[in-house]
């Protein structure tokens, strides 16, 4: 194992003038040096604990949304648009009571819809499109049927997921 | 064991059900018409073939509830007897007409079959074109019943094969419509249907097979069929393009329009094309500089129309344009998307208000589109500047590093400095 | 200082030492010497590269604690740490970043131990263990680079893939082994993460563990020229502290360089994959193999224009055997193995080096 010797200054170059700095001026150099490496290590290890927390919107993927009103808080014949991830959705509540969700996207230019509760239909304001309470476009250019939402009651809560 | 007359009383019985069973024997017992004419040559039996798939023979109508005469004798003096009512085949286009309408217009009789149908076929055809020509000169060229639905192949409108379905009307139109030698005598173009195909409608209709679109009947009328006539083409248009007529109704064109189309002065009567932000405005595409020059009213508003749809146009795709570059980068814009939204629909909305042709109604919804879009561009600037931001911070994670190197490399000077 | 944490200290260095034998440790930092010549700078990237690996396997924990391994979720669980979970866009471009860097330290690392005939006797099975790390670390590169399922990504597994294909005999076999199936899909992807977190690193802390085992038993290799030099005595330095403090400098030095790339340049996110689209004009894989996607684009489809003789295959095996042969060169160098000079080794040490530097350069020029 020993190929080499073990000249300590061998390799290295002559002293210095001036010498070595005093004791305490040195302790207080380590200090120092400690204080800092211990500062990198705190802006290291800051960042991974605050990473281990997940944030407080947990879904990563808008498959489903739990949304921010009660149910005692949506009248019957009403309708409120909602975020389900990036898009808009559409929740209905019939006059009889019944809950129904949709995309809030018009299936002809992309217009957001509304609920009319004189008409009781999905109206779009943009070229007068309708659809009943199934979805299905009945009037006016949409060509599409809008894409139907499951909604499920949590106490409370409505919650609304897409179909499976 | 059975003896042998015993068995050939069987056979005979098992045979006698079979021809029981044959179709024809059983026809030739109800129809005497059918049972002979199957029987002839080229247009005589043509009827007979036809007929089975008729919608009316689907009904458990016959010959006989047309033609009249006796059905149920092989023996053609007795079928055919004018005492039996027998009436030949329509010698013109009014015995065609009113053989038709003999059953047709009347309600007590068409309720027993469908009852939602209409009754007012015939007054509808005697105020058509075709229809006046026909009662008024005797016209023989014009189309009658038997032109448009057949005569014994009808089949309901519902159903694909009729010759009225949506998707072959046109068809059945322009079989004289598109007839150059045909139409000469009355002076008309023959160039509607293919206009026609080249049209958006068309398209929708053909190769979408959305029969919902318009085809000759729906803007003509299907019996009393007619050019719309002036002042009129807004409403047959706004059958559809509900809002589009309000406007136009409100705009300063209403007046002016009513003698030169209406809607089809800027959009074309047969070959309507998607238009483009290209159309309005003063433009080489612009449909009006055709009437508007430079100087007046019409054309300032148009320059103003056209200057804001497009700013507002501009201003969405620049704002969609740095979300995705934010995005791919790796940055949050879900928020900013779901609002970009309203400014495209703002967009949707102000390309219909055009039809206003006031520049204030435009302007107002470009300017409520180009405030999202603006806050939109500027959420997809700010999610890059976050960007710039974070190399900040690690740049100053940088200089830590940096200043624990210099100690650390100090320290190993000292270390050699000590020996 | 006070002294009462120094009396803690003892009593709890006293503590570990009366149940655990670290006799073995504090012999190392007593004994253990690094030689110090012309070419000892090159020491510090086996411990460099070590460092990396480290920041690799702590980075690669903290992603896995949010990534989703399945062809639906994969992009938008990549999105959300980028977006969403705090510092999540640091761990994950120090993730990507220090892959690279840890395979250019190791490029490094390989070819300085081969110039500097370090794997002549004993240290032969040291730098088989080696070479076989190297690969492994290819391994990580390949798999990892396919799991954000990106666009880039997507399509570049495809092409690497289907290259694997024509390898002769065990092509078929390798194409379907990889893929999970005969396209790249979903189950591709989880394929890949499982080989990515669980496969791949039990056998790298296998080999690793038996590569730094025999690195500690032997020491630093002295390169023949230098020994010559010295007449068989090397001067050295301290491990602990001096080797270390040094190497210490030498990490600090990494941990900057990742910083400023992952500040300058942060790693995209992408657009997800379609693989439904056509593939991406200019396709190629990330720059550790491009050198052999070049080469073998560059061998014509039938070489001297027969027709069994076809380039794609022919390249493949001539890598294949070119890594054989880098893997055996302690048993081929026998000149080495006798203690003479051996030029020739020497020479198609830098021809292979430069070979890859022109390959890669080469694939980005051509474009």
């Amino acid at each position: 194992m020993s190929e080499y010797t073990t000249d300590p200054r061998a390799g290295e170059r002559p002293p210095v003038a001036g010498g070595p700095p005093e004791p305490a001026r040195r302790g207080f150099l380590n200090l120092l040096l400690g204080g800092w490496a211990v500062g990198l290590a705190a802006s290291i290890f800051y960042p991974i604990a605050r990473y281990l927390v997940p944030p407080r919107t947990s879904e990563a993927s808008a498959a489903q949304v739990t949304l921010p009103f009660k149910i005692s808080e949506v009248k019957p014949n009403s309708g409120t648009i909602f975020k389900f991830g990036r898009r808009p959705g559409l929740l209905v509540r019939t006059e009889q009571g019944e809950f129904k969700a949709f995309s809030a996207i018009c299936t002809h230019l992309d217009c957001t819809v509304q609920y009319r509760d004189d008409a009781q239909q999905i109206w779009c304001a943009c070229h007068n499109g309708l659809y009943d309470l199934r979805g299905r476009n009945v009037s006016g250019p949409p060509p599409r049927p809008l894409e139907e939402l499951q909604v499920h009651l949590k106490g409370d809560e409505i919650v609304v997921s897409k179909m499976s | 064991m059975r003896s042998a007359p015993a068995t050939a009383l069987r056979l005979a019985a098992v045979g006698f059900g079979a021809a029981l069973a044959c179709g024809p024997l059983v026809r030739a017992v109800e129809n005497g018409c059918t049972a002979c004419h199957l029987e002839l040559d080229g247009p005589l039996a043509e009827p007979a073939r036809l007929f089975p798939d008729d919608v009316h023979a689907a009904r458990g109508l016959s010959c006989h509830d047309c033609h009249g005469g006796d059905p149920g004798t092989m023996d053609m003096e007795a079928a055919m007897s004018p005492q039996k009512g027998f009436k030949a085949a329509p010698r013109d286009g009014r015995e065609v007409v009113a053989l038709c309408a003999s059953c047709h217009s009347d309600p007590v009789y068409m309720r027993r079959f469908a009852p939602s149908l209409r009754i007012d076929q015939m007054a509808e055809y005697r105020s058509s074109v075709h229809g006046k020509r026909l009662f008024g000169s005797g016209d023989p060229n014009v189309a009658t019943c038997v032109s448009c639905h057949g005569v014994h192949d009808i089949r309901a409108v519902s159903s694909p094969q009729a010759r009225v379905y949506p998707t072959r009307i046109a068809e059945t139109c322009a079989a004289c419509h598109a007839d150059a030698a045909r139409m000469k005598p009355y002076g008309r173009a023959t160039d509607q249907y293919e206009k026609y195909r080249r049209s958006v409608h068309a398209d929708l209709l053909y190769r979408q097979r959305d029969v919902s679109a318009p085809t000759c009947n729906d803007c003509h009328g299907n019996h009393g069929a007619s050019p719309p006539g002036g002042g009129a083409v807004v409403n047959v248009c706004g059958q559809c393009h509900t809002f589009f007529k309000q406007y136009f109704l409100e705009s300063p064109h209403r007046e002016p329009f009513e003698s030169i189309g209406q809607c089809i002065h800027c959009h074309g009567n047969h070959d309507v094309e998607s238009p483009t932000d290209e159309w309005i405005g003063t433009g080489s595409r612009a449909v009006c500089v055709q009437c508007h020059s430079s100087g007046d009213a019409g054309y300032a508003a148009a320059e103003l129309i056209h200057g804001r749809i497009v700013t507002l146009n501009e201003a969405v795709e620049r704002a969609a344009g740095l979300l995705d570059r934010a995005e791919q980068a790796g940055m949050e814009v879900a928020e900013p998307r779901f609002e970009l939204r309203d400014a495209n629909q703002s967009l949707v909305k102000a390309r219909s208000l055009i039809h206003t042709l006031n520049p204030a109604r435009v302007v107002e919804r470009v300017d409520e589109g180009l405030a999202v879009a603006v806050k939109v561009e500027r959420a997809g600037l700010d999610a890059l500047a976050e960007l710039a931001f974070r190399r900040r911070g690690l740049l100053l994670f940088l200089v830590l590093i940096l200043g624990l190197m210099a100690g650390l490399i100090w320290k190993i000077r000292e270390r050699r400095r000590t020996r | 200082m006070s002294p009462v944490p120094r009396d803690l200290l003892q009593s709890l260095r006293r503590f570990v030492e009366e149940r655990v034998d670290l006799s073995a440790l504090r012999h190392m930092a007593r004994e253990k010497e690094v030689p110090q010549h012309r070419h000892s700078f090159w020491y510090y990237f086996g411990g460099m590269a070590l460092f990396l690996l480290i920041v690799q396997m702590v980075t690669g924990i903290l992603l896995l604690l949010y990534y989703r391994p399945s062809a639906e979720e994969a992009f938008e669980s990549v999105q959300f740490i980028m977006t969403r979970v705090e510092f999540g866009w640091l761990i994950r471009s120090v993730h990507s970043w220090a892959a690279n860097l840890l395979i250019a330290v190791l490029f490094v690392h390989m070819f300085s131990a081969f110039l500097m005939k370090a794997y002549r006797r004993p240290r032969e099975i040291t730098w088989m263990t080696g070479v076989v790390l190297f690969a492994l670390m290819l391994g990580f590169g390949f798999s990892g680079y396919l799991l954000p399922w990106n666009e880039l990504a997507y399509f570049a597994t495809r092409v690497g893939t289907a290259i694997a294909a024509a390898m002769p005999l065990a092509g078929e076999f390798f194409l379907r082994f990889l893929r999970a199936g005969d396209e790249v899909s979903g189950a591709t992807l989880a394929r890949f993460y499982g080989l990515h977190v669980a496969v791949l690193p039990a056998i790298t802390l296998a080999v690793l563990a038996v590569h730094l085992l025999l690195v500690q038993q032997h020491g630093m290799s002295v390169p023949p020229s230098e020994e010559r030099r010295h007449s068989g005595k090397v001067p050295a330095m301290r491990f602990v502290p001096d080797y270390i403090l040094r190497d210490l400098v030498g990490w600090l030095a990494a941990l900057a360089a990742l910083a400023l790339l992952a500040a300058l340049f942060p790693w995209e996110l992408g657009k997800k994959a379609d693989p439904f689209q056509a593939v991406p004009v200019g396709i190629k894989p990330e720059w550790y193999f491009l050198f052999m996607f070049q080469s073998l684009k560059l061998l014509p489809p039938h070489l001297f224009g027969i027709e069994w003789l076809e380039g794609e295959v022919v390249g493949i095996l001539v890598f294949t055997a070119a890594g054989g042969a880098w893997l055996l060169v302690p048993f081929l160098d026998r000149r080495t193995a006798r203690g003479e000079r051996s030029r020739l080794f020497t020479v198609a040490g830098v021809l292979a080096l430069l070979f890859i530097i022109v390959m890669t350069v080469l694939g980005y020029v051509l474009e």
